[in-house]
């Protein structure tokens, strides 16, 4: 663990000495919890038709995947016109993008990111390499399988896919969300402790509390 | 034409004692920068992470920086997010069998390394391309360098804020990302140059559409140099910001545009012509001020020449011949024991494989040498020291780096 | 470069000669004249440019190989600096005083081969792997696809052949 994370004695600017303990101190401890469906079914389709209509995306490139992210954003194929567009900040965004090849330790920081997003959200695999490896089926720091780390809700095959193959991607998604099946951060919710039991395999020296939105 | 900034307004280096802290450490004349003692308990420094998740950081990468006030006092540049183990991985593929995994080392340009790395196999087969090929290699990566420049331009002028310019070179790198196309059948992993030759010649009437891709954008670059190099706010921004002392050059391993920008010729091109350099007219774009601006116009100015080239590669590149040299049966191809290094120059710097094989049909060890790999590791973190943070962005982009190519 | 390898060769005891190229030859040399070689080559010589450091692994021979590599812009010619090392418990002076550059190709050797460099700046900390606990990667003894298949969950469905043999089923079934 990192000195920078371990419990310490901290003098305050007013000579007030307290106790700090960043993970206990700056993190949420409880787990997420399941998200009901709006009381009435017509409600409910209707915020899923909103939420289908305004995907913001997390602009985080983990991966090579990232370079057509850059045409998506200009006038040439305009994601703009269908309601897409890129934050810079998670907890602006419902749509985390992996972007290709998740190295051990960028899964860390995806992870953080993923939790940090508001509900409800939703993930794309982009790229063979999230759905079996890919490229690197050998690699000792790459994840072979996505879905076993975070709920994938629509994959693009490719290596690279084009941008018009997001840009179905996209739509495919709408129409995922629309009929009510887009329910990666409930599945994430209900099956916390698999998908907390897969990443510490993976990840080594875990240092960041169970759920740290 | 030349830009002359105006000195006495913005001079080139900042005036010492403007915005030092105490602190920070007098890096003038050292060569090493040793580590400092930061006390963070004190509460006068706040450890701030930029990245990975960050839009002024290029890819997936993360500084670490200290900063006292709103200035940093040190920077550590991380890096490791994008590792595959490439060189891991190739050692275990047959000779053709890497060939399709190296372009996926550096993914804005990647043909360099598709060209490195068959010169590399080549050399040490002791095979010969033909000149057809050889041309063809040329002018592939001359597209691919007035792509990355492109790609690049976007991302300086955003990082001060100009958002428009990413929009416009966007839109003209897809223009040549469609030539790729046409030529390979893919947009940005191409896989053309392979050991031995390349896959195919140029489809017809492929000059012609090249012309009309060359003239819209010399079009939009003059746009950019109204818009973004005459623009005020990105002079003041950018002329003395991140200086690089001509001394540093040779001792941080410094090549490509920040090095042509502090007045050092470096050019791989002219210094060690490979393919067919020798036989174009070029003279490598140099500059003075080694800032952040002048590092800017080089790569501005060498996107033109890189146009100037295409051209002259077009006009003058033979139209028959064959395409590959005969190589062995690759399911046997076993290369002797032996080591090599390749270089070209890419729109970064210098690029480089340094290749070693056994005698088996399996490459003993590939290293790749990348420009990111110095620029943004001890360079970065030596000129971040006395930056403002909202200049970090700037300062990084103009250094040109691609995480991927620093850890492979 | 044949007159410089005799130039050197004059100052320093040094190994074979390996041309290459006319403008690139390798050297091999022993570690305590790495560093004479090395300043009279940048200083004397004009190879002022460190290309790369590097390692090779040959496991048969229980050694590791440095390569430095160096260049002089000037007369466009490079120079490749080979040196063996045993294997095990593989240690080597820093030349991150000559260049500080060096320190990063250091710091990655360190991790990815397990080379000691003592007093090379922030020579262990993590580079590039985080929470790595295996033998350092880039050791020919590790075994990529092994510890992939221990470490990570594949998808069922992949299906993977030994491409020589496949090609050959495929494509030269006579056996060519």
């Amino acid at each position: 663990m990192k000195a920078e994370l371990e419990k310490r004695i901290v003098k305050g600017p007013d000579g007030i000495e307290f106790e700090v303990d960043p993970l206990q101190d700056y993190y949420c401890q409880e787990a997420p919890t399941v998200m009901p469906a709006a009381y009435s079914k017509i409600v409910e389709g209707f915020f899923n038709w909103a939420r289908a209509e305004s995907l913001w995306i997390l602009g985080f490139g983990t991966g090579c995947g990232a370079i057509e992210m850059r045409p998506l954003m200009t006038p040439r194929f305009d994601a703009y016109r269908y309601g897409v567009q890129w934050r810079p900040t998670p907890r602006q965004a419902n749509l985390f993008i992996i972007s290709g090849y998740l190295s051990v330790k960028t899964l860390k920081r995806a992870i953080r990111s993923y939790e940090q997003m508001q509900n409800p959200k939703y993930v794309i695999g982009l790229g063979s390499c999230t759905i079996n490896g890919g490229m690197y089926w050998d690699s000792y720091n790459t994840l072979k399988r996505l879905d076993y780390y975070l709920p994938v809700d629509l994959y693009i095959a490719g290596c690279m896919p084009r941008p018009e193959a997001l840009l179905q991607g996209f739509e495919d998604l709408k129409e995922i969300i629309r009929a009510g099946k887009g329910e990666g951060a409930n599945q994430y919710a209900q099956y916390f402790d698999w998908y907390k039991m897969n990443q510490k395999q993976v990840i080594h020296d875990w240092d960041m509390p169970d759920y740290n939105w | 034409m030349a830009y002359q900034p105006d000195r006495s307004q913005y001079p080139a280096r900042r005036p010492d004692g403007l915005s030092r802290h105490p602190a920070s450490r007098d890096t003038s004349t050292a060569l090493c920068v040793g580590s400092l003692d930061i006390d963070l308990a004190s509460g006068k420094y706040l450890k701030l992470w930029q990245g990975p998740n960050h839009p002024g950081i290029t890819g997936n990468m993360s500084l670490e920086l200290t900063v006292c006030g709103d200035e940093v006092v040190e920077g550590k540049t991380h890096v490791g997010y994008l590792h595959r183990g490439f060189e891991k991985l190739m050692e275990r593929r047959t000779f053709i069998q890497c060939f399709p995994i190296v372009c996926r080392i550096c993914v804005p340009e990647p043909d360099f390394n598709e060209y490195c790395y068959a010169a590399a196999v080549e050399e040490l087969a002791g095979i010969q391309s033909p000149e057809r090929a050889d041309w063809i290699r040329t002018l592939i990566l001359e597209m691919g360098r007035i792509n990355s420049y492109l790609m690049y331009l976007g991302g300086q002028a955003g990082a001060f804020g100009l958002g428009v310019i990413g929009q416009w070179t966007t839109y003209v790198r897809d223009l040549m990302l469609d030539r790729f196309e046409e030529l390979s059948g893919a947009r940005i992993y191409h896989m053309f140059i392979l050991p031995g030759g390349v896959r195919d010649g140029l489809p017809d009437g492929f000059e012609q559409r090249m012309e009309e891709t060359l003239v819209e954008i010399e079009r939009v670059m003059s746009d950019v140099l109204d818009v973004m190099f005459r623009n005020a706010v990105f002079k003041k921004r950018a002329v003395g910001l991140g200086y690089i002392d001509p001394a540093l050059i040779e001792p941080y391993g410094v090549t490509g545009p920040p090095a042509r920008a502090a007045g050092v010729a470096k050019d791989v091109r002219k210094d060690q012509p490979y393919l067919v350099y020798p036989q174009l007219d070029f003279e490598p774009v140099t500059g003075a001020d080694s800032d952040v601006y002048t590092r800017a116009d080089v790569r501005r100015r060498d996107l033109l020449m890189s146009i100037d080239l295409v051209r002259q590669i077009l006009a003058r590149m033979p139209k028959e011949g064959p395409l590959m040299a005969k190589i062995p049966n690759v399911l046997h191809w076993k290369i002797p024991r032996g080591e090599t290094y390749i270089r070209g120059e890419c729109s970064r710097g210098e690029y480089g494989y340094y290749l070693v094989t056994d005698g088996s049909g399996y490459p003993r060890r590939v290293n790749v040498r990348g420009p990111s790999y110095t620029h943004a590791m001890a360079l970065m973190e030596r000129l971040i020291v006395n930056c403002n943070i909202a200049d970090v962005a700037g300062l990084l982009v103009s250094l040109h780096t691609y995480p991927p190519e620093i850890e492979r | 470069m044949r007159e410089l390898y005799a130039k050197l060769n004059r100052l320093f005891p040094l190994g074979e000669l390996t041309e290459r190229r006319s403008n690139l030859a390798f050297i091999t040399l022993t570690a305590e004249y790495l560093r004479p070689v090395l300043l009279h080559l940048r200083d004397r010589e004009g190879f002022s440019h460190l290309v790369l450091l590097t390692a090779v692994d040959w496991l048969e021979e229980g050694q590791f190989q440095l390569s430095y590599l160096l260049s002089d812009r000037a007369n466009g010619r490079d120079i490749g600096l080979r040196l063996m090392l045993p294997r095990d418990g593989a240690s080597m002076e820093s030349i991150h005083d000559l260049w500080p550059t060096a320190a990063t190709y250091q710091r990655e050797l360190r991790e990815m081969f397990g080379i000691d460099f003592p007093g090379s700046p922030r020579i262990n900390e993590e580079f590039i792997l985080e929470g790595w606990t295996d033998i350092p990667p880039y050791r020919r003894d590790f075994d990529t696809l092994k510890f992939a298949q221990e470490n990570f969950v594949a998808r069922p469905g992949r299906e993977t052949w030994d491409p020589a043999r496949h090609m050959k089923d495929q494509l030269y079934p006579d056996g060519a």
